[in-house]
């Protein structure tokens, strides 16, 4: 069973969001869940800082050795920082997904309702697996 | 519903991760398959291959109906020996390729690809009616466990009496391992020395237990599927349904030399394939190397200068040896310069390079 921090939203997507309680720029990330269902990631494309998204776009992709998924943004902002060291070496999406693995930063705009509890992540997680 | 091997429970209390592969459930990775991958180029990995199908030919004329069934000159192999060979159909086409072991004179082991081998069998007892020979699909009773990598003969010697240093590559013979009885053949489909254990089902599970505590001192760990195909990959092996379908003749695949024109008598393919030997194919299978970080992947199109598509990607992954995406690809005789693979859009610069990627130092 892969861990999923109480503290953070995901997404249907298997993403993790921090930072909603605190401000407006939120922290993204894959999932656990999802690292282990890629297997070793080889290849990060983050957005572009300065990317205005729309929640639901497809700003960037996470390739493993076996297959390439898009990240998609969980919600509408504007990219104001990406995860450089995570570019460079891919495998800290497996090593720290909620950690060193984060991918970008998004200041908010507009709301932030279909983000997931941790709760409901773990529902939709053990209906997949 | 996809079907266990006799290993599952192994590959479950291992935390392996489980696929669908051919409508079996098989071990895709243990934990990191770049981990499983260099395991097996350094030191050596621990296969459950109990998918693929074993089907044997015995009788007086045996030899004579495989040859009539093969493309391969099976009635010139030694007893104790192997090849790589393909069945096709009447117009060339490849159905599978296969492993072919001459166990005695009048006995021979075909093994075949998971997804083929039933058909292969059924196509196998119609070419063998006018031979007196029996075909017999023993696929369900057997498991195979294969060690692969450098240190793999160490290993398998703390187990066997077997001469396994007299036992040349593409060779087989019957022996006893942790006191089970196992046909012992040195192949493989990593580039690596190694071995594969054709075993009873039942004798699966203790086998792997025993290889396991063995090659512990060695670097041994068990390797799934994944690994398997990037391993392959590196090695420039074909994997069917990738490199080779019915829609390619062995010629296509640039793999003419497996097409035996020079044995006696006829052969399914013999009249569709002979008129093709010496015709240059207009396409032709090559290595890709990504100068990127995207991988190329099985379906992409490849690209010219001018971005007009001239080939198909057939394999591509990652590969822990070079470091950078390879791909096999299907690509129209031309200017290998300046050629680049379609990743969902964008044009990534690839080199057109010899195959394998990867070959071990003997």
């Amino acid at each position: 069973m892969s861990s999923i921090p109480e503290e953070l939203n995901y997404t249907k997507e298997h993403e993790w969001v921090a930072g909603l309680d605190d401000g407006l720029t939120l922290t993204v990330g894959i999932t656990a869940y999802a690292a282990e269902a890629l297997g070793d990631v080889v290849y990060v494309q983050v957005p572009e800082v300065g990317a205005s998204v729309s929640a639901g776009d497809a700003v960037g992709e996470v390739e493993s050795t076996k297959s390439v998924s898009d990240i998609y943004a969980p919600v509408g902002g504007e990219i104001v920082e990406v995860n450089s060291a995570v570019v460079d070496d891919p495998s800290l999406v497996n090593g720290d997904p909620y950690g060193e693995g984060w991918l970008f930063r998004v200041r908010l705009e507009g709301d932030a309702d279909d983000l997931l509890s941790a709760e409901e992540y773990a529902a939709l997680t053990s209906g997949e697996s | 519903m996809s079907r266990p091997t006799p290993l599952r429970g192994v590959h479950e209390a291992l935390g392996a991760t489980l696929t669908d592969f051919a409508g079996w459930l098989m071990p895709l990775r243990y934990g990191s398959e770049s981990a499983e991958h260099n395991a097996v180029r350094q030191a050596a990995g621990l296969f459950d291959l109990s998918h693929m199908g074993e089907i044997f030919v015995t009788g007086p004329q045996a030899a004579e109906a495989l040859d009539y069934a093969l493309v391969g000159y099976v009635s010139a192999l030694e007893p104790g020996r192997a090849r790589y060979t393909m069945i096709v159909n009447a117009e060339g086409g490849v159905l599978d390729d296969l492993i072919v072991y001459r166990l005695a004179p009048e006995e021979f082991m075909v093994v075949a690809n998971a997804s083929n081998y039933p058909m292969v069998a059924a196509q196998l007892t119609e070419r063998a009616k006018a031979f007196d020979a029996v075909v017999d699909d023993r696929s369900d009773r057997y498991a195979l466990i294969a060690v692969q990598g450098p240190r793999s003969q160490e290993i398998l010697a703390t187990l066997t009496d077997a001469d396994l240093g007299g036992l040349k590559y593409y060779a087989g013979l019957p022996a006893t391992v942790s006191g089970r009885p196992a046909l012992i053949a040195r192949t493989g489909y990593t580039g690596e020395d190694g071995f594969e254990l054709f075993v009873d089902g039942a004798d699966a599970e203790p086998l792997w237990a025993a290889l396991t505590e063995a090659g512990e001192p060695y670097g041994l760990r068990p390797a799934g599927l994944s690994a398997r195909d990037t391993l392959r990959l590196e090695a420039g092996m074909p994997l069917y349904g990738n490199e080779l379908s019915a829609a390619l003749t062995p010629f296509d695949a640039g793999l003419g030399r497996v097409v035996r024109f020079d044995k006696p008598g006829d052969f399914v393919g013999r009249a569709a394939l002979e008129p093709l030997k010496d015709v240059p194919p207009s396409r032709r299978l090559v290595g890709l190397v990504a100068t990127g970080r995207r991988v190329p992947r099985h379906g992409y199109p490849v690209v010219d200068a001018g971005g007009a598509v001239v080939g198909e990607v057939t394999s591509g992954a990652p590969s822990q040896s070079l470091g950078r995406p390879i791909a096999m690809a299907y690509v129209d005789n031309g200017p290998a310069e300046g050629l680049a693979v379609d990743i969902r859009g964008s044009h990534e610069p690839v080199e057109v390079v010899d195959l394998p990627f990867y070959r071990r130092n003997k």
